[in-house]
C-alpha cells in the first residue's frame, strides 16, 4: 500500500436523463459521460452553472436517482466495491444507512417526532445504542446553536435556519465514510457557517470523502480540495 | 442477506374478464415496511387479501418462510392468522369485536394465542392501551364509544399484542381525518421500528408510504408496473403512471 489515500467513490460514465412522460415523452439530458474520484479525506466541490446538473450528480451518487448508464463506485471501509447504478433497492438501502450520508438542501419534516430524534435517527440505524445516539445528537445541536429547548420540539415551526441546522446535524452525526452536501450553509448566517466549515474539516480528518455545492465562496474556499466543473448540455433536439 | 419473510410468484387473479392481478411478484424481507401504492381499483387490495391468504390465486404462489401457504391448510393458515401475521383493516369494525369491551379486543387475541392467566392478560391489555395513546380508564368501554382515530389505535393494539412477524395493512388511515392520520401514522412508524415488523401496506395515500416504507411497489390494473427504494420511486418516477401519481400529490 502507498501512502496516498484510497479512493472511496468512483464515478465513471455517469449518463441521466430525465423523460417527462406527461409532457408527451420530453426528455432532458442532464449528465453525459461524468466521471469523478474522491480520496478519503478529500473534499471536492462541483462547480458550474445553475442548471447545469450539479444537485442531479449528487442525488444519483445518493441513489435518490437513478443512473440512466455508467457506473457509480463505493468503496465501504472494509473495502468491499459496489457499484450503485447497478444495485437493488435493499443494496442501495444498506450503503445509504451505512456508507453514504446525504444533507438535502432541505429537512423532510415528519409531524409529531422531535428534533433530537431526526438527528439521532441515522446514527441509531448505523448500530448506535439509543441512549448514546441522543446524548450525541444534543451535543451536536448545541455545537450547531440549537438550544436544547428545541430538541424536544418537532421542528415543523423552526426557521429555514434551524431546520438546516437540524439536517446537518443528522447528516454529520453518524459519520458517514462518504458524505454528500447539497448547500450546506445556505440559510446560515456566518457564525453557524463557521461551526459547519469545523464539522468537514473534522470529517475529512476522519478520512471522509466529501462531495458538495458550495455556493458561498467563503466556506468552498475553506473545505475544497479542488473544483469539479459540471457544464451544462445542450438541448435535446 | 436474509431470505424473504413472504414471497409471491407470478400471481394472477381474474374476476370474470377483469384482471385483478396479472403475474404479481415480490419479496418481503423481515423488518421492512413494503408500501403497495395505485389507485382504486388497481389491485391493491386483492394482493393483500391473496398474500394473507384469504383468497386463492388462479396462477402463482405465496411463500410464508419458503412454505406455499396454499398447501398449509386452512386450520394452519388460521393459526398463522392468530398468532404469526397481524391484518389491520381499513375499517376498524372489520377487525374489532363491537359488543366487547376495549381491554376485551386487546385481551382476546392473546388468550386465542394461549395466554391463561386473567390479571397478566388484563395488565397486558392496559400496557396496549397505553402504548397506542388509549386512556386506560376507557378499557371496559365498549369500542363504539370511541372516534374513529381510537378504533383504529384499538385495532392496531388487539392485532400487535402478540407481536406478530408480519402484519398486513389495508388503508389503515383511510378513512380518518387528516389531524388524527398524522397522529396515527407516526404511532405506527414507531411501533414497527420497535418491534421490527415487517409490514405489507396498501395505500394510495403517497405521503404515508414516503413516512412509512424503505421500499415501494407501484400497481395499475392489476400489474406492478414500477417497484424500488420509496425515495427513488416518488424522485425519480420511470413509468408514466408513476409520473402521474407522484404529480398529482398536493404539497403541503
Amino acid at each position: 500500500m502507498t501512502g496516498a489515500a484510497e479512493w472511496r467513490l468512483r464515478v465513471e460514465a455517469l449518463d441521466k436523463t430525465f423523460t417527462l412522460h406527461l409532457q408527451g415523452g420530453l426528455r432532458i439530458p442532464v449528465l453525459r459521460g461524468e466521471s469523478l474520484v474522491v480520496h478519503a479525506g478529500e473534499c471536492v466541490a462541483l462547480s458550474g452553472p445553475s442548471g447545469a446538473g450539479k444537485s442531479t450528480l449528487l442525488r444519483c451518487l445518493a441513489g435518490t436517482y437513478g443512473a440512466g448508464g455508467g457506473r457509480i463506485l463505493v468503496r465501504d471501509p472494509a473495502g468491499a466495491v459496489t457499484d450503485l447504478a447497478a444495485a437493488d433497492a435493499r443494496t442501495v438501502a444498506a450503503l445509504r444507512r451505512n456508507v453514504i450520508g446525504y444533507v438535502s438542501q432541505f429537512l423532510r419534516v415528519i409531524p409529531r417526532v422531535p428534533a433530537l430524534d431526526i438527528v439521532a435517527e441515522p446514527m441509531i440505524a448505523r448500530g448506535m445504542p439509543k441512549e448514546a445516539a441522543r446524548e450525541a445528537a444534543a451535543v451536536l445541536m448545541r455545537r450547531l446553536n440549537l438550544p436544547d429547548r428545541l430538541h424536544r420540539l418537532p421542528p415543523a415551526t423552526f426557521s429555514g435556519g434551524e431546520q438546516q441546522r437540524v439536517n446537518l446535524a443528522r447528516g454529520f452525526g453518524a459519520g458517514h465514510p462518504i458524505l454528500l452536501l447539497d448547500e450546506p450553509t445556505a440559510s446560515l448566517d456566518a457564525g453557524n457557517r463557521a461551526v459547519v466549515i469545523g464539522l468537514i474539516a473534522e470529517a475529512k480528518a476522519r478520512g471522509a470523502a466529501i462531495v458538495g455545492i458550495f455556493h458561498d465562496a467563503e466556506v468552498r474556499d475553506a473545505v475544497a480540495d479542488r473544483h469539479h466543473p459540471i457544464r451544462p448540455l445542450p438541448d435535446a433536439a | 442477506m436474509s431470505a424473504p419473510l413472504l414471497s409471491a410468484e407470478g400471481l394472477t387473479l381474474r374476476f370474470g374478464r377483469v384482471p385483478a392481478l396479472l403475474g404479481v411478484s415480490l419479496d418481503l424481507f423481515p423488518g421492512e415496511v413494503l408500501a403497495i401504492v395505485g389507485e382504486s381499483g388497481s389491485g391493491k387490495t386483492t394482493l393483500l387479501r391473496v398474500l394473507s391468504g384469504q383468497a386463492a390465486p388462479q396462477e402463482g404462489r405465496v411463500l410464508y418462510r419458503g412454505q406455499d401457504i396454499a398447501a398449509m391448510g386452512e386450520a394452519a393458515l388460521r393459526r398463522l392468522l392468530r398468532s404469526e401475521w397481524g391484518y389491520v383493516h381499513q375499517n376498524p369494525r372489520d377487525g374489532l369485536r363491537m359488543s366487547v369491551s376495549a381491554g376485551g379486543n386487546v385481551g382476546e387475541r392473546l388468550m386465542a394465542a394461549g395466554v391463561r392467566h386473567y390479571g397478566r392478560i388484563r395488565a397486558a391489555a392496559r400496557e396496549w392501551l397505553a402504548r397506542v395513546e388509549i386512556d386506560p380508564a376507557r378499557m371496559d368501554d365498549l369500542p363504539g364509544t370511541f372516534s374513529g382515530g381510537m378504533q383504529q389505535r384499538l385495532q392496531i393494539a388487539r392485532t400487535l399484542v402478540t407481536h406478530p412477524a408480519l402484519v398486513f395493512m389495508d388503508e389503515p388511515t383511510g378513512g380518518l381525518d387528516v389531524s388524527v392520520q398524522a397522529r396515527l401514522l407516526d404511532l405506527i412508524r414507531g411501533l414497527v421500528a420497535d418491534l421490527g415488523l415487517s409490514v405489507l401496506l396498501v395505500t394510495h395515500d403517497i405521503a404515508a408510504a414516503r413516512l412509512l416504507a424503505g421500499r415501494i411497489l407501484v400497481m395499475r390494473r392489476g400489474e406492478v408496473v414500477e417497484q424500488g427504494l420509496t425515495e427513488r420511486v416518488l424522485e425519480d418516477p420511470q413509468h408514466p403512471y408513476t409520473q402521474l401519481l407522484v404529480s398529482s400529490v398536493l404539497a403541503a
